[in-house]
């Protein structure tokens, strides 16, 4: 790369200070638990491994796994053609979106102490206006990213926090979604349950807004981030690629967020 | 009276584990009808369909009339014992380790008479009840216990090297989230179990049956999911030393067949918990317990395998479940064999359609969780190997033995 160059400065920053590389990431592992739909709905797979070797009889030189799971496992990224609304837009698909979508801007907003309060919050566009005045309006093709510290609850009960009703976590109020497309321009949205949908958005008049009306636009999800307390409310930038899956639905991602500012102790 | 049986003592660590043996297994052709017999707890030999003669021990011609149809037929099971001795020396390994041993010729009131294991309280010249027994080796041996069952009778030391009493031992039921597995668990409780150990898969999605079953006294629960290699080794590490017997209840069912309801998923989910989930316990916990079958009076004993009659012959309603059920029989039988070293029983379980909310539209009969539970409870206790449980499962079995071909073809709901 050629001294002084743009992505000199870039990779300057990362290996001698300035920005530091943020995991957004929850590990993969078995009990991490999957979206659950009714029973007589098709189930996604939770993730599971079988050691192919481990340096012994059946492979002495190395170490490796068989996995599975479904496309919307962990930490992942909702593409449009996951729902209906979708199905039918251009590059809509792990494969066919344009691959610059996976890094933007993020905005982030911190619902933490409202989630910690009600299971059930709703970020609304009043709250969004209130953070824009703070923080500066959101800019177009960037991610609104709902910080509501849930990935800490590391117990899986206390994570799904199901009962007869559905799920109880927080999520955006169907009218925000509308919004952010259409005055926003926003990128897609994340956030840190195990949807991107609040846990009672089926009852909602549009059931599950956000998918509805994100992937219907052609934006995006990020669901099950973590460490978004990590991140500053404006000007972190996220690397968010899915697997190029032949017309994936979606996939397992390492996210990264680029923060500048030095690490902190 | 029957020697009371002592309470069951935490493991001395300096002590060596005997290892287990088994008593002389050699059978003839004709003798392991005995063996198909004790194994679905009848009484039953060889009637000559000639001459009538009752005949014991089984063979190709008739003692008294040489007639060669000898079809097998339930039998009185009465007698009186005319001789009883005690033995005090043995050079085979397995009685070397538990002398002294009571034996007994009973005059049989259907004719034959025959050398038994005795129970305790047995006398010369006391009315007594025979029954068919597997022994350690899984074979038939015959057993007798007075006609009026005295105290403790159960606790009969020689008795529980034939069965698989649960009193006194610990049992680890894997599926705690359905009504079976509550029904399982306060049955074991009811029969005398020491500690019941429960697994739960997917905590975040409750089962009101688990919730009853975390309230029960003397119940551990841990988290097991079957279809998840590391959780079952997990759990291993952590009880594989101590289940004695060990209940797969692992269950899933979803209506539909092969060719109108062609879902991967759903079939692989099936294989996953009836089929994997088999074999992933039989590789972490079977090696455990098979290395416990001579670990004292409440030593490691029993496998159980709750399965659906449909494992036998498939029912295209439940088609992809039929096979996979097909499939974890067939794995059981493997682990019969690999557990029997240790005399560990492999017990299966055939259960016709249970009264839950998968099988809303099967019309009755339908099973409750309980008559399941009790009926599993007395296997152990008396020592069968293959039961029916239910008119579905009892009319499955009755059909497949007479012809299979026709229950293929007229199996319904």
């Amino acid at each position: 790369m050629a001294e002084g160059g743009l992505l000199s400065l870039l990779m300057g920053g990362i290996t001698g200070g300035g920005i530091r590389v943020v995991d957004l990431t929850m590990t993969l592992q078995p009990d991490v638990p999957t979206i659950v739909m009714p029973p007589e709905f098709g189930q996604s797979w939770p993730f599971r491994m079988e050691e192919i070797s481990k340096y012994d009889h059946r492979g002495p030189f190395c170490y490796w796994n068989n996995l599975s799971c479904g496309e919307h496992t962990g930490t992942h990224f909702d593409a449009p053609i996951h729902w209906v609304s979708g199905k039918d837009l251009p590059e809509n698909a792990t494969d066919t979106i344009p691959v610059e979508k996976f890094l933007a801007h993020a905005c982030v907003i911190d619902c933490s102490a409202q989630a910690e309060a009600d299971a059930d919050f709703l970020l609304t566009q009043d709250m969004i206006e209130a953070w824009e005045a703070e923080h500066g309006q959101i800019p177009a093709r960037s991610w609104l990213l709902m910080r509501t510290d849930w990935s800490l609850k590391r117990d899986g009960v206390a994570y799904m926090n199901m009962d007869q009703e559905g799920a109880h976590t927080p999520g955006p109020h169907e009218d925000l979604i509308p919004w952010l497309i259409e005055e926003r321009d926003v990128i897609g949205f994340g956030c840190e349950a195990v949807g991107t949908d609040a846990g009672q958005a089926g009852h909602f008049n549009v059931p599950y807004p956000c998918h509805y009306h994100m992937h219907g636009n052609n934006r995006f999800g990020l669901p099950a981030l973590t460490n978004l307390d990590a991140l500053p409310p404006q000007g972190a930038v996220l690397i968010t690629p899915p697997l190029k899956i032949r017309q994936g639905s979606g996939s397992p991602a390492r996210v990264l967020a680029l923060v500048e500012g030095e690490v902190e102790d | 009276m029957t020697t009371p049986l002592p309470p069951p003592r935490k493991k001395d660590p300096v002590a060596r584990t005997r290892a287990p043996t088994q008593p002389p297994g050699n059978r003839s052709r004709e003798a392991q009808g005995l063996t198909a017999m004790a194994a679905v707890g009848r009484f039953a030999l060889q009637c000559c369909a000639d001459c009538g003669q009752v005949q014991y021990p089984p063979r190709q011609i008739c003692g008294q009339c040489l007639g060669d149809d000898l079809p097998w037929r339930d039998v009185d099971t009465s007698g009186t014992l005319l001789a009883e001795t005690k033995l005090h020396h043995a050079n085979d390994l397995f009685f070397r380790d538990r002398v002294p041993w009571r034996l007994g010729v009973v005059g049989m009131d259907a004719g034959p008479s025959v050398v038994a294991h005795l129970a305790e309280d047995c006398r010369q010249g006391d009315r007594v009840n025979l029954s068919l027994n597997l022994d350690r080796s899984g074979h038939a041996v015959m057993n007798a216990r007075p006609e009026t069952p005295g105290p403790n009778q159960e606790d009969d030391m020689q008795l529980r090297e034939l069965s698989m009493d649960p009193k006194g031992r610990r049992v680890l039921i894997v599926n705690g989230k359905t009504a079976l597995g509550l029904a399982l668990a306060r049955s074991f409780k009811a029969a005398g179990s020491r500690e019941i150990f429960v697994g739960q898969a997917e905590p975040w999605k409750a089962a009101p049956a688990f919730e009853a079953i975390k309230a029960l006294d003397g119940v551990t629960t841990f988290p097991l999911d079957v279809t998840d290699t590391d959780s079952v080794g997990e759990l291993a590490s952590v009880l594989g030393g101590k289940v004695e017997i060990l209940v797969n209840n692992s269950y899933h069912l979803r209506p539909g067949g092969a060719v109108d309801r062609m879902d991967m998923n759903v079939s692989r989910e099936e294989m996953d918990i009836h089929y994997f989930g088999l074999l992933r316990l039989a590789g972490t916990f079977g090696a455990a317990m098979r290395g416990r079958g001579a670990d004292g009076a409440h030593g490691a004993c029993a496998w159980v395998n709750v399965l659906s009659a449909y494992a036998q012959v498939n029912n295209p309603a439940f088609g992809t479940y039929s096979a996979s059920q097909a499939a974890a029989r067939s794995l059981a039988q493997c682990l019969r064999a690999e557990m029997a070293p240790g005399g560990i029983r492999v017990v299966n379980a055939y259960v016709g359609p249970l009264d839950d909310e998968w099988h809303q539209m099967v019309p009755p009969p339908k099973l409750g969780p309980d008559t399941v539970a009790a009926r599993v409870i007395r296997a152990l206790q008396q020592g069968h190997e293959d039961l029916a449980i239910g008119a579905v499962a009892e009319e499955i079995a009755e059909r497949l033995a007479e012809n299979p071909k026709e229950i293929e073809r007229e199996i319904k709901l």
